[in-house]
């Protein structure tokens, strides 16, 4: 009884969606509008996400040690350091890699490099190049370092931070990144509210039109399920065709976009994440059609059934 | 048995659509009702129908007061009453078939039911040929047939005619009367309401005049008197 109220609750469902064809085209067009505006929130959060982390990996802090530290002392500051859940990585620069480096980076200064050759010995001392989880987190580093505990700055092992040169300009990146989170996601979601807004009037719009036929169909004798079934069942074919023609719509749109993104945003290319999370995306979208289909109708229909 | 037992209507705005209204209409009688527009033919029926409520007095369908009705129970209720309207009220996106299986769907009927029963009714009101055209491709007689045949096909108790034939022609008024009469000799109670004279004084059955809201005559074979 109840599989053949639901067979035929959907076969209805399904015959009103194509005999109703401009109603319905019309309401796919308004919902495919609305998820294509949701998807693009997607991109959007996507490629903001990339562009931070792209930022936060910039920033890192730099431990100078005296020329004259042992590199063993270093090691095991550099394992201390690795043990704090604040750290994302230590990266060890010893006394001949930072001069291999500095001598790549002047290979066009003789001036610098005839200095340098005068000079016979090394005077570059090793480093410690410090990445931390959160640009916040920086600051508890560098304090665990300079702390007597590890007994480097007391000892002369340290010959200097850059953290508190990089301080404000760290400080000021924190506070961006965090504001724009948050900025984001009150946008994202005032959005997503009023295209949410936007789909229901659709629907209530279509359901005013049935309106009489909901009256009709409890006169003879229909019970409030079986008048709701096929108004959900429309309002998920909205969903389901929709969610489909959005993600056609974003191929040429990421297309379009991918080269702008890539260099604009610091390599990311949208139209490859796009490909790379087409099924995430898809469900997402149909999920969200789906749902907005079959909610906004039961709401509708629901003014009708006296 | 339907009774109507000192039944009164009045809206908000204090109109008085019904006052005191009393009568019995026994199973398988064919009862016409008339009176102008706004007499309270209309407002009797939609209380049989559990649109309307009355203010005071109760409505009766055999031991059913129907006041009582719970919403559930409404649905239920109504297959027990077939209702023909004026303006039809056809689904207009389901074809003449589909407007008749619908009904049948609606009480529960199983598809082989479905499919034997809906041709049967077709044919009765001689719309074979026409099953699976659309309401809008059909003349308001035959939308007016596809109607009755809805109204009949769960047979039901009860067949409401609300001035089915206030939007037809002479000839398809007297088709359509003359379907109403063969589905009460099937043993059906039909009860009809109408402004058509002719159609009164050709039938020779119960009539019931009302006036302001109140019942003015019931003659048994009565003729159109206002």
């Amino acid at each position: 009884m109840i599989w053949t109220d639901l067979r035929r609750i959907i076969k209805a469902g399904i015959t009103n969606f194509w005999r109703t064809g401009t109603v319905s085209l019309s309401s796919v067009f308004i919902f495919t509008v609305t998820l294509y505006f949701l998807g693009s929130l997607i991109f959007l959060q996507a490629v903001l996400d990339y562009t931070l982390t792209q930022i936060k990996d910039r920033v890192d802090v730099n431990t100078y040690f005296t020329i004259a530290t042992d590199e063993s002392k270093i090691l095991s500051i550099k394992k201390k350091l690795e043990a704090l859940p604040e750290v994302a990585s230590v990266n060890y620069t010893s006394r001949d890699e930072a001069l291999a480096q500095f001598k790549k980076r002047h290979e066009n200064d003789y001036l610098t490099l005839q200095a340098l050759d005068e000079l016979g010995d090394n005077p570059l001392g090793a480093s410690l190049n410090i990445k931390a989880k959160d640009p916040s987190q920086y600051e508890s580093v560098v304090r665990f370092l300079q702390s007597d505990s590890l007994g480097a700055q007391s000892g002369g092992l340290i010959d200097k931070i850059n953290y508190n040169q990089n301080k404000s300009v760290i400080e000021r990146l924190s506070g961006i990144i965090n504001g724009s989170k948050k900025i984001g996601f009150g946008v994202a979601f005032a959005l997503a509210i009023l295209s949410i807004l936007i789909t229901f009037n659709t629907i209530r719009l279509v359901i005013y039109v049935a309106r009489e036929e909901i009256g009709i169909m409890q006169l003879v004798g229909a019970n409030d399920s079986y008048v709701r079934g096929p108004f959900i069942v429309g309002g998920i074919m909205y969903g389901i065709f929709s969610a489909i023609f959005a993600l056609i719509l974003f191929v040429p749109t990421t297309i379009w976009f991918g080269e702008t993104t890539t260099s604009f945003f610091g390599g990311i290319n949208i139209f490859d994440y796009y490909m790379s999370n087409f099924l995430e995306i898809a469900f997402i979208l149909l999920l969200s059609g789906v749902l907005l289909g079959a909610i906004s109708s039961v709401l509708a229909v629901r003014k009708y059934l006296k | 048995m339907i009774y109507f037992d000192k039944v009164s209507k009045i809206y908000k705005d204090q109109s008085v659509a019904l006052e005191d209204v009393t009568i019995t209409i026994s199973p398988g009688e064919f009862v016409s009702i008339v009176g102008h527009s706004g007499a309270g033919k209309t407002t009797l029926l939609k209380m049989l129908m559990v649109e309307e409520k009355p203010t005071a007095g109760k409505v009766f369908f055999e031991s059913i007061d129907v006041q009582t009705l719970r919403g559930k129970e409404i649905p239920t209720y109504r297959r027990r009453i077939g209702v023909v309207f004026q303006d039809f009220k056809l689904l207009p996106n389901k074809t003449a078939y589909e407007n008749i299986a619908f009904a049948m769907e609606a009480a529960g009927r199983s598809d082989e039911e479905i499919a034997s029963d809906v041709p049967h009714a077709l044919e009765l009101v001689d719309l074979g040929l026409k099953r699976w055209n659309f309401p809008h491709q059909l003349s308001g007689g035959e939308r007016q047939r596809v109607a009755i045949a809805r109204s009949i096909i769960n047979q039901p108790d009860v067949l409401i005619a609300d001035e089915p034939t206030g939007n037809l022609d002479p000839i398809n008024t007297q088709e359509i009367i003359q379907i109403l009469k063969k589905i009460n000799d099937l043993g059906t109670t039909v009860i009809l309401t109408t402004h058509n004279k002719g159609v009164i004084d050709s039938l020779g059955k119960r009539v019931v005049t009302m006036e302001n809201g109140r019942i003015s005559r019931d003659d048994e074979k009565g003729r159109y008197v206002m």
